[in-house]
């Protein structure tokens, strides 16, 4: 089981200084065998891809300097708001393997 | 084909959410044989809640599982807060009926819930299999027949598909089409752990009591949404639901975390979390579309129950999902129940689910506010209403080093002839509420 990177020490007020990457970090993920979310290949430039960057809660999607929109997989909170603004069309998406991804223990 | 062999199931149910859990725990009071798959480490792994279940509608469809349920604190205090840029307004309300037993509602934390409710449908004789995604239906002549998972060819008369707001399993069962986006929200939370004396003194509690607030306005920077405040028992879920339309808006654009990071460094909130410790962040989206958006409830050996039906709903003053994911897995049970006595599992028994959610406050409400979306994806609403009000509370609370202006002409002066029709408008807009 991959724990979080856990709190910084030297925050002392720890929950208003907290960046997007260290909240992530306090949630558990358990790792998956493959990306269980893709960009598919041709899709990278679609203006639609765009709109994942915006509302993506886990901020996994961003733009490369040559104009493609790229994810990232680790910290998916698989919350399924990237597949209802880009569709199949743009995106490999299914849920990690069973057990996998993220693990709320609060919810 | 032999009726019971020995992989039949008599009910396969795709996931262990509420109304999962609900149906299994239902069904397998009657003895049923009922299986459970849920593709988490442990049932609520995957769950999100705002935080906040009412539990009027759906006491007595489970009459022993409340005593000794880990609910967090009964809401005695309803909040409201507008927010302008620079300024806010909270009404609270107390009454005394939502201090007296039987308490209408209560903060939740899914995690601990779900994990529970799983445990009492275990007690019941249901089979619950964790880490166990369903991979494919089983469809044979038109009818589903069980579920593939994991490689494995697992048989029942009916399947129940709870499998969230995403339902791949409605859909390859071809109950719903691919989904709009302008039908749902995505919901971002914070829990936040504080010591529990701080906060029963912060929001003024005794006991066991608990606060819900809801907030309007720049809480969202002015798009279609809002945010939220529950205290659990020794933390506060604090969030924001947002239209996923309104997120992809040209103007203000934002990115959906930074609405949750303003929102914390609010000074009205800063304050309330000060101290305390966020332990997890979590999203998630919700069905918001209401009756327009819904797709079959019901086919050939199958059921669709809680947001994988699209049961949740947003009226601005209440934002609700757990009763309805609740009750549609007992009324599926229900169904399942029914089927089972007359050895029929086709479409035609099991529509007997849609008659029962028409007669229950499950459809009746989808029903009587299917106008409330539309009503409320209003923009004014969420951004020169809150101004207008707050700049009204600046002119009445302040006092010049002159002399003050009097009342009515502080507020006459918000009032002209084209805003006060356009209030109208907006009055009788939400008469469809």
């Amino acid at each position: 089981m991959v724990y979080g990177a856990g709190r910084e020490e030297d925050d002392e007020d720890m929950s208003e200084g907290l960046g997007l990457k260290a909240k992530l970090g306090l949630d558990v993920f358990k790792a998956d065998k493959e990306f269980h979310i893709k960009i598919k290949t041709g899709q990278e430039r679609d203006m639609r891809l765009k709109k994942a960057i915006l509302v993506c809660p886990a901020g996994l999607y961003s733009e490369n300097e040559k104009g493609e929109v790229v994810i990232s997989v680790d910290g998916c909170l698989e919350c399924g708001t990237c597949l209802l603004v880009c569709g199949d069309e743009l995106l490999g998406w299914h849920y990690p393997r069973g057990g996998a991804g993220v693990q709320f223990r609060f919810g | 084909m032999v009726e019971e062999a020995s992989e039949q199931f008599d009910t396969i149910i795709v996931g262990a959410g509420l109304a999962g859990l609900a149906a299994a725990y239902t069904l397998a009071g009657e003895g049923l044989e009922v299986l459970v798959l849920e593709r988490g480490d442990y049932p609520g792994a995957k769950n999100v809640t705002g935080g906040r279940i009412y539990l009027n509608p759906i006491r007595d469809m489970f009459p022993d599982i409340w005593q000794k349920a880990p609910l967090e604190r009964y809401i005695t205090h309803e909040e409201v807060c507008l927010m302008d840029r620079e300024r806010s307004v909270t009404v609270r309300y107390d009454g005394l009926e939502l201090n007296t037993e039987p308490y209408q509602s209560y903060s939740i934390l899914r995690g601990k819930f779900d994990k529970w409710l799983a445990k009492q449908a275990e007690r019941k004789g249901a089979i619950i299999v964790s880490k166990s995604p369903v991979d494919e239906l089983i469809i044979e002549n038109g009818k589903v027949m069980g579920v593939m998972a994991g490689g494995e060819e697992l048989r029942a008369n009916v399947v129940i598909a709870c499998d969230g707001v995403l339902s791949f399993v409605a859909r390859k069962a071809g109950l719903r089409q691919p989904s709009l986006s302008k039908n749902f929200a995505v919901g971002l939370k914070e829990v936040i752990e504080i010591d529990r004396g701080v906060l029963e003194e912060r929001f003024n509690l005794e006991g066991n009591e608990g606060v819900a607030r809801l907030f309007m306005g720049d809480v969202t920077a002015g798009k279609f949404g809002g945010g939220f405040l529950y205290t659990n028992q020794e933390s506060l879920s604090l969030g924001i639901v947002v239209g996923i339309d309104a997120l992809t808006e040209e103007y203000p654009e934002i990115k959906a975390p930074e609405l949750l990071d303003r929102f914390k460094q609010r000074p009205e909130i800063a304050r309330l979390i000060k101290g305390g410790a966020t332990v997890e962040y979590s999203a998630h989206v919700i069905p918001e579309g209401g009756l327009k958006a819904m797709g079959k409830l019901y086919g050939d050996g199958i059921l669709v129950a809680g947001d994988a039906a699209g049961f949740s709903m947003n009226i601005g003053v209440t934002v609700r999902g757990m009763e309805y994911a609740m009750a549609s897995g007992y009324y599926a049970a229900q169904t399942v129940i029914q089927a089972k006595a007359k050895k029929d599992f086709t479409k035609a028994a099991l529509s007997a689910y849609e008659t029962l959610l028409n007669s229950s406050f499950v459809l009746t409400d989808f029903k009587n506010f299917q106008e409330s979306l539309a009503t409320l994806e209003y923009p004014p609403l969420f951004k020169h209403y809150p101004e207008l009000a707050l700049n009204i509370m600046k002119d009445l609370y302040s006092v010049p080093a002159g002399p003050k202006v009097r009342l009515f002409p502080t507020v006459k002066k918000y009032m002209s002839m084209s805003e006060i029709w356009s209030m109208v408008q907006v009055g009788r807009r939400m008469m469809k509420i």
